[in-house]
């Protein structure tokens, strides 16, 4: 419904983030960021820990409210909605948390039903036809379907969190640290997941990871955030040969180069 | 210098607090008006806050109104006046005991309970997965425990009144020598509809603070679990000061009214 105005939307930008600040007390956390996800493509924001590549998701989700700057969605302003507008707003993402995020009080089934039955509205009966539809998308059974999230192991935690994120067929899906704690082998399961489940379906997507194995696998560009603002940003073949000392350091994972680690938080 | 800039600082943070809260307060009260209102979740809440209350604010009750009984016994005896000890202990426990203990009572058990609980769902970022399940947290999580804590408070409050009285009555006349029949038709005649209703008035003002103080610090907790523990703490703590000081300012305003 809302996305019959983005279609006309021609720039071809999805998500659109102008100079945003955001300090918590004296730290500054960004500090005039500027990004563009455009639509149905697969950003990855890459950048050590700490700079602020979750509060950027949380400030297009309205959960923080940055200190300046603007953040366009489909051309609406985001700071301007209210009531049913941001409600109707919401309805257009999804999200895959870090640590799965899931509502330990309710089995996995409601936990993937939980936006379409609660946030949209669908039928119980009907929701729980398609929690088990995408649950069988991410791999996993029926018989998971009645367990609860803390008989789960950290993977599969995962597989129910990216069921659930795309659970209602969202715009757009936020993928924050999708393989964080996760195996080798299990990051790659969930990295094919994600790749699997988005391509294809129009989807834009915007992840933050410091893995480079998985930016490289589901992105098709990718950005590198560094002290609040990006610093590079191109298409994922690029980034070898980016000649951005900084990506350089980052992506060989070297203690030495212009990234000092900040020892004090 | 020093010391005007720790009291300048404490005193903008305890005012930045303030305004938190006040924010919190006006935005869960506007949601009470606003569907969607989940129905379902509140009487599970008022399950969990008040018929799972109900053993300790009766124990509590009962043995308060009992001390209270032995305690004014004392008093009164002083002065020959015995025969008023049905009456204070009415009154006692109707307009102040009934509704400060089961407060406190209640303030301990869910008070920190619902700050342990919002405060685990907001360091696992379950709070957050919420808003992006297109769901209002204030709404789901916090309207249906005010909703819950408004309706049972006064529930309890009631039960407690009664097995106050009772407690009374039983230490009246096991261990004071009052006849139960005099002693229950003192307490029946002197029952009025006005300490009733002020034990009441009183109750529903504490499980809003109850409920309000528990959400609002379990919603704010930081880190993790230690950033729940203190979250538990200054939940029942803050719960049950606000009680103590809205009980004061209640009575006066009662007190005022004639009421």
């Amino acid at each position: 419904m809302e996305s019959a105005a983005s279609v006309t939307d021609d720039d071809g930008a999805k998500i659109v983030i102008k100079g945003v600040k955001k300090r918590f007390g004296p730290k500054v956390v960004l500090d005039g960021l500027d990004l563009t996800v455009p639509r149905g493509q697969s950003l990855v924001v890459i950048g050590g820990s700490g700079t602020g590549k979750s509060v950027t998701i949380k400030c297009v989700l309205g959960i923080l409210k940055p200190d300046a700057g603007q953040i366009l969605v489909d051309g609406q302003d985001t700071a301007k909605l209210r009531g049913r507008a941001r409600d109707a707003y919401l309805r257009k993402f999804g999200m895959l948390f870090q640590g799965a995020a899931l509502f330990d009080s309710m089995p996995v089934w409601e936990n993937v039903a939980f936006g379409l039955i609660q946030g949209r509205g669908v039928g119980r009966k009907k929701a729980r036809d398609i929690a088990y539809e995408k649950l069988t998308k991410v791999g996993l059974g029926a018989d998971v379907g009645g367990l609860y999230p803390s008989e789960l192991s950290g993977g599969m935690q995962k597989r129910v969190g990216l069921a659930r994120a795309i659970a209602a067929d969202p715009e757009i899906i936020f993928f924050d640290e999708p393989t964080t704690g996760l195996d080798p082998i299990m990051s790659d399961v969930i990295n094919n997941l994600i790749v699997d489940t988005v391509r294809g379906t129009g989807t834009t997507t915007l992840s933050i990871t410091h893995d480079l194995v998985s930016a490289r696998k589901i992105a098709d560009r990718i950005a590198m955030l560094y002290k609040g603002k990006i610093i590079w940003e191109g298409p994922t073949a690029e980034i070898d040969h980016s000649g951005n000392p900084y990506v350089g350091q980052f992506i060989h994972g070297r203690a030495e180069g212009p990234i000092k680690m900040e020892v004090r938080g | 210098m020093k010391f005007f800039t720790a009291v300048g600082r404490s005193t903008l943070e305890l005012l930045g607090e303030v305004g938190r809260l006040s924010i919190f307060t006006a935005d869960a009260v506007t949601s009470f008006i606003r569907p969607p209102i989940y129905w379902s979740l509140v009487g599970t809440q008022m399950m969990r806050i008040g018929f799972f209350s109900l053993p300790v604010v009766g124990l509590t009750a009962f043995f308060t109104g009992a001390v209270l009984a032995l305690q004014i016994y004392i008093g009164t005896a002083r002065y020959g006046a015995e025969q008023f000890v049905p009456t204070v202990v009415l009154i006692g426990i109707l307009r102040e005991l009934g509704p400060v203990i089961a407060g406190l009572m209640v303030a301990g058990r869910v008070s920190a309970a619902i700050a342990a609980e919002l405060g685990t769902m907001r360091v696992t970022e379950q709070i957050d997965a919420l808003t992006t399940l297109a769901t209002r947290p204030v709404k789901y999580l916090v309207v249906p425990r005010l909703m819950a804590a408004l309706v049972s408070m006064p529930l309890l409050v009631a039960v407690a009144d009664a097995i106050g009285v009772l407690g009374g009555y039983v230490a009246a006349t096991k261990s004071l020598g009052f006849t139960g029949s005099i002693y229950l038709n003192t307490t029946m005649n002197d029952l009025n509809g006005n300490d009733v209703m002020s034990g009441l008035i009183k109750a529903v003002v504490f499980g809003f603070l109850i409920a309000l103080m528990g959400s609002y610090n379990g919603f704010n907790s930081k880190g993790g679990a230690q950033g729940v523990g203190a979250a538990t703490t200054n939940a029942v703590v803050s719960a049950s000061i606000l009680i103590l000081v809205a009980n004061y300012i209640l009575t006066n305003i009662f007190n005022i009214l004639n009421f």
